[in-house]
């Protein structure tokens, strides 16, 4: 018998398939049918600093905007409710996918400043979530920001987070780092159990009919496995923590080679989202088939085989690499 | 017996008892009532439950007499009904009313008693409308406080079901139904020993029922109508006692006592007043003050008005009396007196009293200020040998000298009570603010409390004021805090200093509290001169606080509420500051909490930075400013706009005596032009290099201060330095002509919605528009000057214009400018359009509403004339009537016309055939054909002058129907689809040449949002807070249904090109037209620059489909229904969820909302289909039948 299971964040996992943060979790029944088809953990959508902020914000501008203004009209919306925004029906999700799951559900917060909203991680915990992601996705634009000054702040806030639950906290990053093992290590001392290999940032197009910014989801290829796989292999062993590798994981070979850099789960959001939850079956047969046809026995065996301190060449995976693929181009005649 | 208090006003007072005893509501909303029906509403939504166990269904109709007859209906099958009115809503009950008492039914009608239009509307209050209902057989109550509303409300239903008579229960609009006081509430346990069940089960009995069905409303003859109408006459001489038993048992049970009529004052007093309402607890309060210095003076209080009991009034009147003065809140103008006047009379002729002599007087009309001063005014008058008799107090009147004079300096405020006066700017949160400060003192310190607000006229930059007051002892002064009164005057705007008189209120030592940008070190150089002498010669304690960086900080944006709060319990000293603070964050968390943490968060950053900010100033010792208060309206202003129109925006109304105003309600247009608000922080600064004179800023602009012109450039040679402008782009008019887009600084709002149209960017910097926002005071000197110049550059020939494209309309001069309506307002560019299209010529009926108010409302007008003095005559009559009275000016143009036409005939040999025929053969289809009819028929009138034959002078009189004038019907929704809709149809129905333009926004918005049959599926609305269940009617549909309507629904943001397009061909249709215009609005919930995009995607997803449906082209054979919208291309949940009116919903209950949303789709889709199956049946040349 393949042993396909695995632990990340201390949680024990029948295979290492995981559903990335994704709106496939807003619905409760699709959330069943990621687990019928065999994923062995959900990441939830996420909840955004600006959500907890802003819709309370938003609604609060328009049911007082212009009232006690005009004798006939002290107001223009009916103001008598108890309003559910946005926050509120992510915890009442959070319990709901915990009563109809058997699998672990991780909630994912989503900000970048110290504020009030990262209380919500323990509201989070409260609603039954068995761990947290924070995603902490942040585009630099201020000249006067030193990258220091930025890592300090979301040191800062990991450790903020982490003195809110007692559930563990996983940490999802972004490539754009100058030096990712050392970040990486001071995260994990903030208090990270666990680190997320990369956040995929969603670029802006321009319009050039209409000059306007133009926002355009585009999903992952197998191509994008490449980045969080050299990363994962470098880091594998050198810091003590649960890695999971996200972006790119296509095909159950991505899984594999995922498994072999040193991660502890491979996360889908592209894939399920393109394809539907009928992939999850077919990859997870593949796997097991592969690992019979080349007689490995368990996932934990072959996890961080291929990492940088398991290779023969551990230099491929730094500079050497690069002048290699360089001289390795050949120019057409 | 302990009661519960709480702070709180008249009409949430009353419906908290007529809730709890009802079990059916059917409402139409009328300021002041409407807040009545909005609570009965949220309560109902919420479930609360009435006296026995089940939540009233509350219903909003199509009008007031809708009302009325649902209420009939619900009670004639025996249900507890109730419903809420004032003013002209009352009067379409009558008919009703006069059933409900025949039949000797048991119900409460609760009013919010308003003034009637006559020559004017007023929302405010007075008796004329429950005068105006006496005689219809119901017994009426009145209250005068917010205590007494709350009491009499279950007093008169205790009543009503004891003697089978219906009660209207009255209280002063705005001066009881929006003052906040300290009241006992009456409680479940309470009202039910008030209330005999027995009672109810037997109206419950008499109800229409198949198993022992009874007839009612038969018709009846002659012989017996009248023994059958006087039948009902025991019940009427039981009422009076069965009510003095209810208030028995009231007093019993709660321990407040009150009589049928209730004497205050010396017991042998000589001199008497008698009076009804609120104006009964300042006569009172005066008397008091009086007989406890010795004066033999009273006072009646009339509570039961109907039936009128004289055994009762006798009784109450102490047999000391020698003169007495009964104060009327109406007038009926030709009566010998007024009607309170006249009861009492008659009153003390039947008592044997006739000795007495009476006076009778007005006072108070449409809320006009009665105050302790003018009580004395009339005790003293009856010292007189001879008193005038039919006066008025408060007023000066110098044409029909009925006026007493009287003394403002005299006040009688009790020791220990603190005043208050508040000056914000609409929407900062001022009066929430001081609403909550009020609710906290008067429910949490032993004192007692009373709120009342005040507002200015405009939708938008208003000017509130919140006359606070507190004390030991009860508060009893339903009048404005007056001069020198106040403890503490507060600022909450410093833009106010240059314009508003705030300080006039404070009181020798008081307290001065101003919002301002400067600090305590600074702020003195920067006040006017009037503001450092009152604060001199007054001594006044003075404190800032930079409440806006407070804000700014605090992320609260323009709202000042929680730091102002907090500034005002620091320096008052009400309550410690601790426990101050302790409180207004314990309201934040009850206010606001729902909306979320964040919002919480906010509002106590705010109140903790507060008291860091606010600082006392030392005063100077002496005036430095050289600065004067602007004045109200520039010296170049006409006459009477100064002398009346400046008095009355400078807040000086009040004093303008009767002589200054016009006698029948007419006014001069074009006013708003001398009323320059200044309220844009930022106005658009146009870029002439990159312009490309689209003319779509000029179109969009809902204010008119933004506007193009073409011109001959020789004019600039006298142009002012900063005057932008380009050669002219126009094919008609170039080379030789300049261009410019001129802004008017002190006019602009702000709304962004001219930059947000604007099409063209910069290509060095694609964020830059050829209209970009700047702070508006470094711009507003050097502007204002270049308006002025550009405003004196004359306008083109309007028959060199043709008007068919954006660029060439927006020549045309706007007839409609400056009006108060809000900021980005989505009715006023249309409205504007058509003053440029048709206005030299329009005549305009106008319904109430938003359109009545922003184009009516006084101080000043937004309707104006060209060079040559013509513009439009507007008009507005009436809620319900406005179709009709619109086709009532279209009869008369055609019938002088027709007749003008027969006299012109009949002069045939005096002014030679050719001249004659050319008149009356004119074609007038273009401004060509206009302006040649105008020219015959100037020249026809010098010729007709000349003979002294009277059809000479009756054709001269009627001779300007000769030239084609353009009828136009304007009005909201409301008016459309509900209230008015049966003249609507009527109208259309007539063929006659009309144009209707609807401004539709989807709910009804003059009066705070509620839901009108235009309301879309699935929007949240005041009477469908759950969602709008049905969805929205399609006028558009129904009108197309006749075949001869010209029918149009256009949207300006989304296509600014068909809207004018239908407009011209709307008015060329020689039959009835009518344009559904979509207008965005506040009461949609979203940022109003966005409204264009927002147009857009309310025809992309097909909840707005534009079209033009002329039924010329059937004639021609072609299908008349042409949609000019493409398929639906995205989600109606796209369009919708920008709004806040759809999101709330989402918040409030999801599961609902995705299923409204998802018929809401469905309704989008099946509408379209049907649309295209209509545009693609074949129309033969017989009208619609295929040969």
């Amino acid at each position: 018998m393949t042993d396909l299971s695995t632990t990340y964040l201390g949680l024990r996992l029948k295979n290492p398939l995981v559903a990335s943060a994704s709106p496939l979790s807003k619905k409760l029944e699709r959330a069943r049918r990621l687990e019928e088809q065999g994923i062995a953990a959900i990441v939830m959508y996420s909840l955004f600093e600006e959500q907890i902020i802003h819709e309370s914000l938003e609604l609060d501008h328009y049911l007082s905007r212009s009232t006690d203004s005009y004798p006939e009209a002290l107001s223009y919306l009916p103001d008598g409710g108890l309003y559910s925004i946005s926050p509120d029906k992510y915890l009442n999700q959070v319990a709901g996918l915990k009563k109809t799951l058997n699998i672990p559900v991780i909630g994912s917060l989503n900000g970048v400043s110290k504020g009030g909203w990262t209380s919500y991680a323990g509201r989070i915990e409260e609603a039954g979530a068995d761990a947290l992601e924070l995603n902490m996705y942040y585009i630099a634009t201020d000249v006067d920001l030193t990258s220091s000054d930025i890592e300090d702040m979301q040191v800062e806030l990991v450790s903020e987070v982490k003195t809110s639950i007692k559930i563990p906290l996983a940490v999802k990053l972004s490539p754009f780092v100058t030096s990712i093992p050392n970040f990486v290590k001071r995260l994990v001392d903030a208090g990270a159990d666990g680190i997320v290999l990369f956040n995929r940032f969603y670029q802006p197009d321009f319009d050039l009919d209409d000059l306007e910014i133009v926002h355009s989801l585009d999903l992952s290829t197998s191509s994008d496995l490449r980045l969080p796989l050299r990363w994962i292999s470098i880091l594998h062993g050198k810091v003590d923590t649960d890695f999971a590798l996200t972006s790119g994981v296509h095909m159950y070979k991505d899984v594999l080679k995922a498994m072999m850099a040193g991660a502890k789960v491979a996360m889908m959001a592209s894939n399920l989202l393109h394809h539907g939850e009928q992939v999850i079956g077919p990859m997870l047969n593949n796997l097991e088939e592969w690992m019979k046809d080349h007689e490995y026995e368990s996932i934990q065996q072959m996890q961080g085989s291929m990492s940088q301190k398991s290779v023969r060449e551990p230099a491929a995976f730094e500079r050497a690499n690069f002048m290699k693929v360089l001289n390795s181009f050949r120019d057409l005649p | 017996m302990k009661q519960p208090v709480i702070m709180i006003d008249g009409n949430e007072a009353t419906a908290s008892v007529a809730h709890r005893l009802s079990e059916v509501i059917a409402i139409y909303p009328i300021t002041p009532s409407s807040g009545m029906g909005e609570f009965a509403d949220e309560w109902s939504a919420k479930s609360k439950k009435n006296l026995w166990g089940t939540t009233p269904l509350v219903i909003e109709m199509q009008s007031e007499g809708g009302a009325a007859g649902a209420v009939h209906g619900a009670l004639q099958t025996g249900a507890l009904t109730t419903t809420f009115t004032a003013s002209q809503g009352l009067l379409l009950m009558i008919p009703n009313m006069y059933k409900i008492a025949g039949e000797l039914t048991s119900t409460v009608f609760h009013v919010a008693a308003r003034a009637i239009a006559a020559h004017a509307l007023s929302i405010y209050g007075d008796h004329q409308d429950v005068m105006a209902v006496r005689q219809t057989g119901w017994a009426m109550l009145s209250s005068g406080s917010v205590q007494e509303a709350h009491d009499f409300a279950a007093i008169a239903m205790a009543a009503t079901l004891k003697a089978r008579v219906p009660f209207l229960h009255f209280f002063d609009g705005f001066r009881t139904s929006h003052e906040v006081n300290k009241i006992y509430q009456i409680s479940d346990e309470e009202l039910r020993l008030l209330l005999d069940d027995d009672l109810i089960r037997a109206h419950r009995a008499r109800a229409l029922n198949p198993n022992n069905p009874v007839l009612r409303g038969s018709a009846q003859n002659p012989d017996v109508y009248f023994q059958m109408r006087e039948a009902v006459n025991p019940y009427y001489t039981a009422v009076p006692s069965l009510t003095q038993e209810a208030m028995d048992k009231f007093a019993q049970v709660t321990g407040r006592h009150y009589n049928l009529f209730d004497y205050y004052g010396d017991p042998n007093a000589e001199r008497v007043v008698v009076v009804m309402g609120s104006g009964g607890e300042t006569v009172v309060e005066t008397v008091k003050y009086f007989a406890s210095q010795g004066e033999k003076v009273g006072a009646v209080l009339v509570r039961l008005y109907r039936p009128f009991s004289v055994e009762h009034f006798a009784k109450a009147l102490p047999k000391s009396v020698q003169s007495l003065a009964v104060l009327d809140r109406t007038k009926e103008p030709g009566a010998s007196g007024e009607p309170l006047y006249l009861d009492i009379v008659n009153a003390l002729v039947e008592a044997g009293r006739s000795n007495v002599k009476t006076i009778g007087g007005r006072y108070g009309l449409s809320s006009k200020e009665f105050t302790p001063a003018m009580v004395k005014a009339v005790l003293d008058e009856l010292c007189k040998s001879e008193p005038k008799n039919h006066f008025t107090v408060g007023i000066n009147d110098d044409v029909a000298h009925t006026s007493l004079d009287f003394d403002p300096a005299f006040m009688i405020e009790p020791e220990g009570v603190v005043s208050c006066v508040f000056f914000g700017l609409g929407a900062d949160g001022t009066v929430g603010a001081n609403k909550n400060s009020i609710k906290i003192i008067g429910e949490e310190t032993d004192n007692f409390a009373q709120g009342y607000f005040y507002y200015d006229s405009k939708k938008s930059g208003t000017v509130t004021m919140s006359h606070l007051r507190f004390g030991p002892q009860p508060i009893r002064a339903p009048y404005l805090i007056e001069l020198n009164q106040a403890n503490i005057v507060a600022c909450h705007q410093f833009s106010f200093l240059e314009r508003v008189n705030m300080l006039k209120y404070a009181k020798t030592g008081a307290t001065f509290l101003l919002n301002s940008l400067y600090g305590p070190d600074k702020v003195w150089d920067y006040l006017p001169v009037e503001v450092q002498k009152d604060i001199l010669e007054k001594k006044l304690k003075f404190y800032v606080i930079n409440g806006y960086e407070v804000a700014e900080k605090t992320g609260m944006g323009g709202r000042m509420n929680t730091i102002m709060q907090t500034a005002f319990f620091a320096i008052s000293g009400i309550l410690p500051r601790e426990a101050a603070i302790a409180e207004i964050k314990h309201s934040i968390e009850k206010t606001y909490g729902k909306r979320g943490e964040a919002v919480i968060k906010k509002n106590f950053d705010a109140v903790d930075s507060t008291l860091a900010n606010l600082y006392e100033v030392t005063v100077p010792a002496k005036i430095t400013s050289t600065t004067t208060r602007r004045q109200s309206v520039p010296n170049e202003a006409p006459e009477f706009v100064r002398n009346v129109l400046g008095e009355i925006i400078g807040a000086n109304g009040d004093n303008i005596p009767v002589s200054a105003f016009p006698v029948d309600g007419t006014f001069p247009t074009g006013t708003t032009q001398w009323e320059k608000r200044n309220i844009a922080l930022e106005i658009p600064v146009w870029d002439e290099n990159i312009c490309i004179q689209c003319g779509k800023c000029v179109m969009v602009c809902p204010h008119a201060v933004i506007r193009h012109k073409v011109y001959d450039q020789k004019l600039l040679e006298e142009a002012p330095d900063t005057f932008k402008h380009m050669p002219s782009k126009f094919k008609e008019f170039s080379p030789g002509y300049a261009y410019t887009v001129q802004v008017a600084p002190e006019d602009c709002t702000g709304c962004t919605l001219c930059v947000e149209v604007c099409p063209v960017k910069d290509k060095t910097q694609v964020g830059r528009k050829a209209i970009n926002m700047a702070p508006q005071p470094p711009l507003r000197e050097a502007e204002a000057k270049n308006w002025d110049f550009f405003m004196e550059i004359p306008d083109l020939d309007r028959k060199l214009i043709n008007p068919s494209t954006i660029k060439n309309s927006q020549l045309l001069r706007p007839l409609f400018e400056f009006s108060g309506a809000c900021s980005g307002c989505g009715e006023t560019p249309y409205v504007k359009l058509v003053s440029q299209l048709f206005g030299d010529r329009a005549v305009i009926a106008n319904a109430t509403g938003c359109s009545s108010i922003y184009g009516g409302n006084l101080p000043t007008t937004p309707w104006t004339v060209d060079a040559k003095g013509r513009g439009p005559a507007w008009s507005n009559s009436l809620f319900e009537d406005n179709a009709e009275f619109g086709l009532g000016m279209r009869l008369t143009i055609d019938k002088q016309g027709e007749f003008a036409r027969e006299l012109l005939a009949s002069f045939e040999k005096e002014l030679g055939k050719e001249f004659v025929e050319a008149i009356l053969n004119a074609v007038q289809s273009d401004e060509v054909g206009i302006d040649a009819q105008r020219e015959r028929v100037v020249a026809l009138k010098n010729q007709l002058a000349k003979s002294s034959d009277s059809r000479a002078k009756d054709l001269i009189s009627l001779a300007d129907n000769l030239v084609k004038k353009s009828v136009w019907i304007i009005g909201g929704d409301g008016w459309a689809y509900d209230i008015g809709y049966g003249g609507l149809d009527h109208v259309l129905a007539s063929g006659r040449n009309v144009n209707v333009l609807v401004l539709d926004t989807e709910v009804y918005s003059n009066t705070g949002g509620q839901a009108s049959k235009s309301t879309p599926r699935a929007a949240v609305a005041k009477f469908a807070m759950g969602g709008k269940e049905m969805p929205k009617k399609d006028l558009g549909l129904i009108a197309m249904s006749y075949g001869y309507v010209y029918v149009a629904r256009v949207a300006m943001g989304a296509n600014d090109q068909q809207t004018l397009r239908a407009l011209l061909e709307a008015e060329s249709y020689d039959g009835p037209s009518l344009i559904i215009a979509y207008s965005p609005c506040i009461a949609h919930g979203y940022d109003m620059a966005k409204s264009l995009e927002q147009a857009k995607l309310a025809v992309q997803s097909g909840h707005w489909p534009m079209y033009r449906y002329d039924p010329r082209l059937a004639k021609q054979g072609q299908n008349p229904l042409i949609i000019e919208s493409k398929e639906p291309s995205i989600p109606i949940s796209q369009y919708a969820y920008n709004e806040t009116r759809y999101k709330m919903l989402t918040q409030l209950d999801e599961a609902r909302a995705e299923e409204l949303m998802q018929e809401a789709q469905r309704d989008a889709k099946s509408r379209w289909t049907l649309y295209q199956q209509m545009a693609a049946m074949h129309y033969g040349s017989d009208n619609g039948h295929k040969e």
